[in-house]
């Protein structure tokens, strides 16, 4: 029983005839990327405004705000994929729906898996924000009502510049949740890193070599993320505070 | 704008997709939560042992599982398990292994690693005087743990434990990339028989809210139930 290795594999023509497998795998990394980076956008300003208005003392906007977080946080990612990709054009006015439709490829992936990504991790990130926000003593925010501040001046000036660089370091593992999830979106047929991985093992049958490399090329991101958070980590933290470490959220993905 | 909306293929594919797909999802979801926890504890103990030889290679496997994509391990596994089976075995060539073991061994490994950072956790958080008592009474390394620490550290984070097998429960829907039968796998099949997605779609994602949001009701009122008060 013996395995065919041939590493040299990453180093010939790819099928698609663009260069070689390596430069094909590499470019799936840059969408990978970009799929990431467009998502996290999306995540962090959609669920900075929901974990905020969480903590808002009104009770409808918590209401509202709780609803959409169990919605997306209990449907599996995938699903959620086929909902953007199949259903929500369907869905949309006649001329809308048919414009997502007719995206050229990639975008036609690319669109709804920054979508249904970025309003997925929105969720965790919101979750991440109302932790952060209220961990902060109530001490603080009944000193901005006693010093006659508002309700969005108090957050303004006194709990957001404090919660933020409280919640930096668990948003760090939910950045390298989205690059990881993002592999997700092979199955709407957006040609990311493991998209291609997989792509690459059924035109050569290198099976072990295309895994491994994409393996790798996983590896050194998050190596690389993990390196840049860190610093930025030490740059925001809050001086006088124990330094809450990147390991405290033990479940999720 | 559910106009359109042909509810009977849902009624018609209701049986065949519980009977079907759900047993499915539900029975991968229960063996690889067993067999996770139980791995997981394990490497738990490993990285916590003074020995390099264990901490090292349980510290390598976790964050290397952690580090990667679940759709990738899916892909690796479903590759690497034939070959290693056949090596097993001593056959010349690699075994045939279905998409549901495929899928067993896969989540088994792969959430270890993720029980593993909670049964860590919840070691950690049993006092060392514990352990220390433990010895002093003349129990070994092992009675210590059975009797002692792991009983304490599972109470502790149970709540944390279910709401991975939650997490698990959701996950297992990526088995669709090996094209195996559960539960999304099986209304694929009929949304592209039918050529009805959305009605199959919206169907499988409220299904699957319906099951998470009560499993993780339910674990919010265990939390609150069974919390130990200090």
């Amino acid at each position: 029983m013996n395995y065919n290795w041939n590493w040299g594999i990453l180093f010939q023509t790819a099928s698609d005839g663009s260069g070689t497998y390596l430069t094909y795998l590499v470019v799936g990394l840059g969408w990978t990327l970009a799929t990431a980076l467009a998502a996290w956008v999306l995540a962090l300003s959609v669920g900075a405004v929901v974990g905020t208005l969480r903590t808002t003392p009104t009770p409808w906007m918590g209401r509202f705000c709780y609803a959409y977080v169990e919605i997306f946080r209990n449907v599996p990612l995938i699903v959620q994929m086929f909902l953007w990709f199949f259903v929500l054009p369907e869905l949309l006015p006649e001329a809308l729906g048919s414009a997502m439709k007719q995206m050229p490829p990639p975008w036609g992936s690319y669109v709804p898996a920054v979508l249904c990504l970025g309003i997925y991790t929105s969720v965790r990130v919101a979750e991440q924000v109302r932790a952060g926000i209220q961990s902060l003593p109530r001490g603080q925010r009944m000193a901005g009502t006693a010093l006659g501040l508002t309700l969005p001046q108090t957050y303004r000036h006194v709990i957001l510049p404090m919660a933020v660089r409280i919640v930096l370091p668990p948003l760090t593992s939910e950045f390298l949740n989205v690059i990881k999830n993002s592999s997700v979106a092979l199955t709407i047929g957006l040609m990311e890193l493991t998209g291609r991985a997989r792509s690459m093992q059924e035109f050569t049958f290198q099976v072990f070599e295309a895994f491994a490399a994409a393996t790798v090329i996983y590896l050194l991101t998050n190596l690389v993320v993990v390196l840049g958070m860190r610093y930025l980590e030490r740059r925001v933290r809050v001086p006088g505070l124990i330094s809450a470490s990147g390991d405290a959220q033990m479940a999720g993905h | 704008m559910f106009a359109g909306f042909d509810f009977d293929v849902i009624q018609r594919s209701v049986l065949y997709l519980f009977r079907e797909g759900m047993t499915f999802t539900l029975t991968l979801t229960a063996m690889a939560m067993t067999g996770g926890i139980v791995f997981g504890t394990l490497l738990a103990m490993m990285r916590l042992s003074s020995y390099a030889i264990l901490n090292v290679p349980a510290g390598a496997y976790v964050n290397l599982m952690r580090s990667l994509p679940l759709v990738l391990v899916i892909f690796w596994f479903y590759f690497l398990v034939p070959w290693i089976g056949g090596w097993i075995v001593g056959a010349g060539q690699p075994i045939q292994v279905g998409a549901f073991w495929s899928a067993v061994i896969t989540f088994t490994m792969f959430e270890a690693a993720y029980y593993c950072e909670i049964m860590r956790a919840g070691i950690q958080s049993i006092a060392r005087g514990q352990v220390w008592a433990g010895y002093a009474l003349g129990l070994t390394y092992w009675q210590t743990m059975g009797k002692i620490v792991l009983p304490q550290a599972f109470r502790n984070m149970l709540p944390v434990l279910l709401t991975q097998t939650i997490i698990l429960f959701q996950d297992t829907s990526l088995v669709y990339v090996i094209s195996a039968t559960d539960f999304l796998g099986a209304a694929v099949k009929v949304a592209n028989r039918d050529y009805r997605l959305v009605e199959m779609y919206t169907f499988v994602a409220v299904v699957y809210f319906i099951l998470s949001f009560t499993a993780s009701y339910f674990v919010r009122w265990l939390q609150a139930r069974f919390a130990v008060i200090r």
